[in-house]
């Protein structure tokens, strides 16, 4: 197969960000330590150029290398996504790692590596190429989880994190071989192909599916598969376990909903009966488990545990709705991982900056009575607490409500209610973390005592989120839009 | 409709809400005056209203409609007849008030006070003036937070816990209210229009399912019998003017509900379960009320007298019947008015004593003879006394109950006698008990502010009492609506009637009763 010119064209964001790392990778070390920032600008920049490209392709759909990547307005969606957020990881980083003391320029070459393979996934539509970007991703996130070189737990979580990822990707390739042994191709049209009108009475493709289900489980942390979620999350830097938390899992629900929509569509009322079970113990784990936290990062991780798990619920109604009623339920689950992104990488934001010493403060009760010292830092916690919690008028009610909508269509009226129930059992842990800064007495002021660190890249951070979650709580329906757009071209 | 387009509603909405937001920027001393100004300022601006209003139509008037989202179909559609008309004024009246009240006894993190209450105002209008179910359920549920933090930050000693407990028994309650607004969405031929929803016909099975659900977020906020536990520890957790709100309207947007939805959208189901309700409400009016007669604290009395006096309401909405709901309506008011009055009564000795107790604040007639006489109106109010404006609410539910069944008018009436012994008992301590002789204290009479926040009220109770026909003539064209959703099917033995055991016989005759003309006192 020749390169052509069209086939190049097709990924050139990819290819940018690709020659953007590199060149970050390059120069650092003949970058001296105090002009560092210049990388996380070059950084920065391609995104924004990046962001460009991918919004002008948006509406004109292409496909390049013969099927084996795709430019949709689904792929452009997650990529804008993916774009924004890698944004506002950098912004964060320039202060974060600053107070971490973290002088590493190859950090920003990592996120951009990272955000290639996601990118990677996103557009694939061969089961391997979604393999090497899923590959690309986590190999990256590995190192980023391990940054903090003194830190102990900082070790540990890229230690656990690479063991159980490189686990589940063995699971991934050896379902993938499987589906390619019984249906004869890795091409997701071809596979469609392949097995309509066959049900899952055939042992192959039974396996196939529940491996390549149970490889994206890892990576999307659905219970039972979530064991290293909490310490990973908990131990990485705080910057990157935001980018974790929100790009990784974005770029993993737009790669899992391609497979096994354009892919496995043709056995879908078999995986949805699986992801039903998968998403019923990911709702009640998650949210039953971050009740009894007592460190944020910890909470927050179970928190996006119970997240997966209500996005799980579109899937399970994409599952169970006719073909062409599915899109809805699929706009449901992009609209709700795009308003997640806002909330939990605003929530992580602050806890990065909260500074005890030379340490951050990640303790609920380092949040004590906040209010009272950083009256403006509480009310936006307040914010992002209230919209986890599903609460109006804000971005998370928006995302639950189109959610749950689209189970009603499906029929699963019993599985909204007990989504509820568990949306308003983890009402109560996000609501601690109010009740800490505001209605409990901060302790005497030492040197030791929190405080929060502002600055004006910090600043734009917050902005941005805080501007998502109230916005789009208000009037959702600009990015509502967008998602519908983006879902109808997944068949 | 007569409102010219003038956006009446949205004004009432956002302009606290522009208020709290104002106050951010200002400095501590001032944030007092500009949260009274915005009150008034709303006050005023709700008051032509009253006079705009056409009685004689049961249309929404002043109606907003605007698309809020377009997939699915979400509008911003704001609109008043005259149930929801009288609601959103004695909001407006209340809270300056409320504001008035807090102006000493609040000295810790003001500006934030002041946003919260003027936040819950928005949200407050906005629920009573909401036109789409989406629409209603986010003002519904955008008041939690701010109620939480008015109890949590500035209440009492147990605020936490109590804080806490109103939060998670009213998400409760509203979770399974959420679904039910997708269901209707999916049977109602997909709008979530409340007009459009209440003129649609649903099958007996699914109005059963609806209904439940409905009542698990309504009951929950009344408080109904079994889910009124939050009450009494949000009551007396919470600042005065918290306790106000709670008391006076968020109490109310449970039976606001009941009203809206339940007995205009699923007419069957809720003919069906009148027998529960009526039992509940039958319960909830004298348990209330004996639970009242035992406390020793003036508020946690006042927070169970509550639970009596809506008993009464949730009793005249589901009697089906003109005299019954247009009760029920004046009692919602009448029970903001009076209770937002024994309220901020408290609320006046608290700052004075410094104890809620009936044992630390006796014989207050000769230190405060002024403060003693107000006490004792809205005591005779809130027991019904011919001449104040309970007695209206009451009788008209009490008559409209009679055509229902003599049974459950009798036992109901149980409620006035029990409200009469404690509310008196309550007076002949505090107002008339002689005191210890060490317990004497050395108190001053209502300041000219506290004396502006308690008259309003005592003008409204006698007004209403003397001269209820304003409110009543205004509700009639609406109320007679409802009733005739509720009643214009016969009804066709509904497949779900063998799940409810009826507790109280209903008399067949008397539900064909409908739209005589109430009695006027």
């Amino acid at each position: 197969m020749m390169l052509s010119a069209h086939d190049l064209f097709a990924i050139l964001p990819e290819l940018l960000v690709v020659f953007a790392a590199c060149a970050v990778l390059a120069l650092d070390p003949i970058t001296p330590s105090s002009k560092k920032d210049g990388l996380a600008w070059l950084s920065l920049g391609t995104m924004a150029v990046c962001m460009g490209l991918t919004a002008a392709r948006f509406g004109s759909p292409t496909t390049a290398f013969g099927g084996l990547v795709v430019v949709d307005n689904y792929s452009c969606f997650w990529k804008l996504l993916l774009y924004f957020v890698t944004g506002l990881t950098i912004l964060l980083s320039f202060p974060y790692l600053k107070e971490e003391r973290i002088y590493l320029g190859e950090y920003y070459g990592f996120i951009l590596l990272a955000l290639s393979g996601m990118m990677v996934m996103v557009s694939g539509t061969d089961l391997l190429t979604i393999y090497l970007g899923t590959e690309l991703m986590s190999l990256s996130l590995y190192i980023m989880a391990g940054l903090k070189r003194a830190d102990a737990k900082s070790l540990e979580a890229s230690a656990k994190y690479f063991v159980l990822g490189a686990f589940s990707s063995g699971i991934l390739l050896y379902g993938i071989s499987l589906l390619y042994g019984s249906a004869g191709s890795t091409q997701l049209p071809a596979i469609a192909a392949a097995i309509a009108g066959r049900s899952l009475d055939d042992p192959l493709l039974l396996f196939a599916t529940i491996l390549i289900a149970v490889g994206f489980s890892f990576k999307l942390a659905v219970v039972p598969f979530h064991m290293w979620t909490p310490d990973v999350y908990q131990g990485a830097p705080t910057s990157v376990t935001a980018f974790m938390a929100v790009a990784s899992k974005a770029a993993s629900f737009g790669a899992f909903m391609r497979v096994f929509v354009e892919g496995l569509g043709g056995v879908r009322a078999n995986w949805s009966l699986m992801f039903l079970l998968l998403c019923i113990g990911t709702l009640i784990l998650g949210n039953i488990v971050a009740l009894v936290q007592t460190n944020v990062k910890r909470m927050l991780a179970y928190s996006s545990i119970a997240h997966a798990g209500y996005a799980l619920i579109g899937v399970v109604a994409a599952g169970r709705l006719a073909p062409a009623e599915a899109s809805s339920a699929i706009s449901s689950v992009m609209l709700y991982i795009a308003l997640y992104a806002f909330m939990t990488f605003g929530a992580f934001t602050i806890i990065a900056m909260l500074r005890k010493g030379g340490l951050e403060g990640d303790e609920i009760e380092d949040f004590s009575g906040l209010a009272k010292r950083h009256p403006f830092a509480a009310l936006l916690m307040l914010v992002f607490m209230v919209s986890l919690a599903g609460i109006p008028p804000t971005a998370g009610f928006i995302g639950k409500f189109y959610v749950f909508m689209s189970a009603v269509q499906a029929g699963l009226t019993w599985l909204a209610v007990l989504a509820l129930v568990f949306a308003a059992i983890s009402a109560y842990f996000y609501l601690r973390l109010v009740m800490v800064m505001y209605m409990r007495e901060p302790g005497a002021v030492t040197a030791l005592s929190p405080r929060f660190v502002s600055s004006p890249a910090l600043t734009i951070v917050l902005a941005c989120a805080i501007a998502g979650v109230v916005f789009f709580g208000l009037y959702p329906d600009p990015i509502v839009n967008l998602a519908t757009q983006a879902s109808l071209t997944l068949k | 409709m007569q409102s010219g387009g003038f956006p009446w509603l949205t004004l009432l909405i956002f302009l606290p809400l522009a208020g709290a937001a104002a106050l951010f920027f200002l400095k501590e001393t001032s944030v007092r005056m500009v949260a009274l100004g915005v009150t008034v300022a709303d006050l005023l601006l709700s008051l032509p209203l009253w006079w705009l209003f056409d009685a004689s139509s049961s249309q929404m008037q002043f109606a907003e409609n605007v698309l809020w989202i377009t997939s699915p179909p979400i509008h911003y559609h704001l609109g008043l007849d005259g149930i929801s008309l009288p609601l959103v004024l004695m909001t407006t009246v209340l809270m300056p008030l409320c504001v008035a009240i807090s102006w000493r006894s609040i000295d810790t993190r003001v500006s934030s006070f002041m946003a919260m209450l003027l936040i819950m105002e928005s949200a407050m209008i906005g629920v009573f003036a909401a036109l789409d179910f989406v629409l209603f359920y986010v003002f519904w549920e955008a008041m939690l937070i701010p109620m939480y933090l008015l109890i949590g930050v500035w209440g009492g000693p147990n605020r936490l816990y109590a804080a806490i407990k109103f939060f998670l028994y009213t998400l409760a309650g509203s979770i399974l209210l959420l679904v039910a607004i997708l269901a209707l969405y999916f049977q109602g031929g997909h709008t979530f229009d409340i007009v459009q929803l209440s003129q649609q016909a649903y099958s007996p099975r699914l109005q059963f399912w609806l209904f439940i659900a409905f009542f698990a977020a309504f009951a929950v906020k009344v408080p109904m019998f079994p889910f009124h536990t939050w009450l009494p520890d949000a009551h007396v957790e919470a600042p005065t003017a918290g306790s106000v709100i709670l008391a006076s309207v968020l109490l109310k947007m449970g039976t606001y509900g009941f009203l809206r939805f339940s007995l205009p959208m699923l007419p069957d189901a809720s003919k069906d379960f009148t027998p529960m309700i009526v039992a509940l409400s039958i319960i909830a009016i004298v348990y209330g009320a004996y639970m009242a007669l035992a406390q020793a604290d003036l508020k946690k009395l006042i927070a169970y007298s509550s639970v009596s006096h809506m008993g009464f309401v949730t009793l005249g909405l589901f009697m089906f019947n003109q005299q019954g709901i247009e009760g029920a309506v004046m009692q919602m008011v009448n029970h903001g008015i009076t209770t937002g009055g024994l309220f901020l009564c408290v609320g006046v000795i608290y700052e004075r004593t410094h104890s809620r107790q009936i044992a630390d604040n006796i014989g207050l007639t000769k230190p405060m003879p002024q403060y003693a006489t107000l006490l004792v109106i809205f005591s005779l109010s809130s027991l019904g006394l011919p001449g104040t404006n309970s007695f209206v609410g009451e009788f008209l539910v009490l008559a409209g109950t009679f055509l229902w069944s003599k049974i459950a008018a009798a036992l109901a009436s149980l409620g006035i006698i029990l409200a009469a012994a404690y509310m008196l008992w309550m007076v002949q301590r505090v107002a008339f008990g002689i005191p210890l002789p060490h317990q004497l204290p050395k108190l001053t009479d209502l300041s000219r502010r506290e004396m502006a926040t308690l008259v309003p009220l005592v003008i409204l109770v006698f007004w209403i009492g003397l001269f209820p026909n304003p409110i009543l003539s205004r509700m009639h064209a609406s109320v007679t609506n409802v009733v005739a959703r509720a009643t214009h099917r016969p009804q066709e033995s509904p497949t779900s009637t063998g799940q409810i055991t009826p507790v109280v016989k209903p008399v067949p005759a008397a539900q064909t009763v409908q739209s005589t003309e109430a009695p006027r006192p």
